[in-house]
């Protein structure tokens, strides 16, 4: 195992890591607006990660690794929009903020 | 439900990615015979392509690149060239869509086949994009 593949790996487990958090944070918080926070940000990032430290293997050619860039490049676009969608629609509708105390 | 979102970043994502999704869409309509994917995933994701500039941008370039009629008619053509396409080979005495049957000179039984398949996902995929594409006109009031 060269360096290089080293290196990668370690990318894809810190990916799948933060891709680990984001799905528990998707279940254990409170509201629509947290859980957003959660999981655009960290989604994201572990998205990026692992297909970054995919990158990195050496069974990646060139037709293969353009793939992995689109991959990268279309959620890094996407997924931030939907998200922006999905929060503004709530706010809009009168979603009420988490607070500790019931009001 | 169409027409203008009102939000700047939704509106700007949606018309940049909108050509990469019906692009996104033809490859996988034409990798369907030989690899994963298909007319039917591919006519989903083609009309992905349509429908997006319904739901984000405004009404005059939505319904400028994709027609309200276009649905149905892409549909009616869909269904006829898959039906026509596939009983093709019936006269020629084979199966129902078993191309090999069709001579066309010295092309081999596997070429001709994977061919005729190539026609049919493109049929497949255009009454897909169709049904797609009218199913949403008819819920948002465009056609009756």
């Amino acid at each position: 195992m060269s360096a290089l593949t080293a290196v990668g790996a370690a990318l894809v487990s810190v990916g799948v890591a933060f891709l680990a958090v984001s799905a528990v944070g998707l279940l254990r918080l409170p509201d629509l607006y947290t859980r957003a926070h959660g999981v655009a940000k960290a989604e994201t990032l572990g998205l990026i990660l692992v297909f970054g430290g995919l990158l990195l293997f050496p069974q990646v050619d060139f037709a293969v690794a353009v793939r992995l860039v689109a991959v990268i490049f279309f959620s890094v676009v996407a997924n931030p929009t939907a998200v922006h969608a999905i929060a503004r629609a709530a706010r809009r509708e009168g979603l009420g903020v988490w607070t500790r105390e019931p009001s | 439900m169409t027409g203008e979102y009102p939000s700047e970043p939704v509106r700007v994502t949606s018309g940049v990615l909108t050509p990469f999704v019906a692009m996104f869409g033809l490859y996988i309509i034409a990798h369907g015979h030989y690899g994963p994917g298909g007319g039917f995933a591919g006519g989903v994701v083609l009309a992905v392509g349509a429908l997006l500039p319904r739901l984000a941008l405004p009404e005059r370039i939505a319904y400028g690149a994709v027609p309200a009629f276009a649905g149905a008619l892409s549909m009616l053509v869909g269904v006829l060239a898959f039906l026509l396409f596939g009983l093709l080979p019936l006269l020629a005495g084979g199966a129902f869509l078993d191309y090999a049957h069709v001579g066309i000179g010295e092309v081999a039984a596997s070429r001709l086949r994977y061919l005729g398949i190539l026609v049919v996902e493109v049929a497949v995929g255009l009454a897909v994009f169709g049904a797609m594409v009218l199913i949403f006109d008819v819920l948002a009031g465009r056609v009756r």
